[in-house]
């Protein structure tokens, strides 16, 4: 039997390069995909302790998280395509119409 | 054996994240993320959860993936990738996700947890995975299932609003 830990690292790792990515990226269409990465890495840490603690509310809560994740992506990557129509282009430097002016004093 | 095939795993799925993270072509990326949601679908087999694997399969691969390839052929895939790729203080932001990475790593592979819950490996052979994740789920959290049906329709609405054309 494989030790938990070893998921568990694994888990984390994904999670991580995902976020390193999310980070890193301006193209939306890599960020949204850095999103499920780190998505995949969240829920294989809840089905392997699922499985190392007997009890099976932990893939209760990854089936919960899959289907919030999907109604998720569907209304952000519609919300990139009304955003491409407005100002032609991805990248996420672009959208900073709420962001403050920075002051030099 | 089963450490080989588990060290298999391991490594592949390591690489097919960077694999996927690191393409210029968004097409390509997806086709790496499918790759890395079967291999996803089989570790949850290895730990003894086939409805998730088969959840897994058809919702990501089959819903989620479509979705993204036709918001990208929607947009135009060779428009995509004229742009430049990292932000301008990506130096920072990569150091604080490190950061936070090994920070996780640390945390998750010291965690050992004690409960012990009674849906044990001979309990979930004699019943059944699927029968006994329906079980759980229509008792215990039906008044979560109703108001994630909710979480699902708001999206939908969400959505067709989001896409129509202003006039």
């Amino acid at each position: 039997m494989i030790p938990v830990e070893y998921y568990l690292a694994l888990s984390g790792l994904i999670f991580g390069m995902g976020l390193i990515s999310l980070l890193i990226n301006r193209n939306l269409i890599i960020v949204f995909i850095s999103l499920e990465v780190m998505l995949a890495g969240v829920n294989l840490a809840l089905v392997s302790l699922a499985h190392y603690m007997n009890d099976i509310r932990g893939q209760l809560i990854a089936i919960f998280s899959i289907a919030v994740a999907a109604g998720s992506v569907a209304v952000g990557l519609s919300l990139l395509v009304a955003n491409f129509q407005l100002k032609k282009t991805l990248d996420s430097e672009e959208f900073s119409e709420l962001r403050e002016e920075l002051r030099n004093d | 054996m089963i450490y080989l095939i588990f060290a298999y795993f391991c490594l592949s799925m390591i690489g097919i994240t960077v694999m996927a993270l690191t393409r210029k072509n968004p097409v390509h990326a997806v086709m790496w993320l499918l790759l890395l949601f079967l291999h996803v679908a089989v570790v949850y087999l290895f730990l003894n959860a086939e409805f998730l694997a088969m959840v897994q399969v058809i919702v990501y691969a089959g819903a989620i993936l479509v979705m993204f390839l036709f918001t990208i052929f929607f947009l135009g895939a060779k428009e995509l990738t004229k742009e430049k790729r990292y932000t301008q203080v990506w130096e920072g932001r990569l150091l604080i996700g490190l950061a936070m990475t090994a920070t996780g790593i640390v945390t998750f592979s010291v965690a050992s947890p004690s409960y012990r819950g009674k849906y044990t490996i001979e309990y979930i052979e004699k019943v059944g995975n699927v029968k006994s994740v329906g079980e759980m789920l229509f008792n215990e959290y039906s008044l979560a299932f109703l108001m994630l049906g909710v979480i699902l329709l708001v999206p939908m609405v969400a959505v067709g609003l989001i896409a129509r054309r202003p006039r």
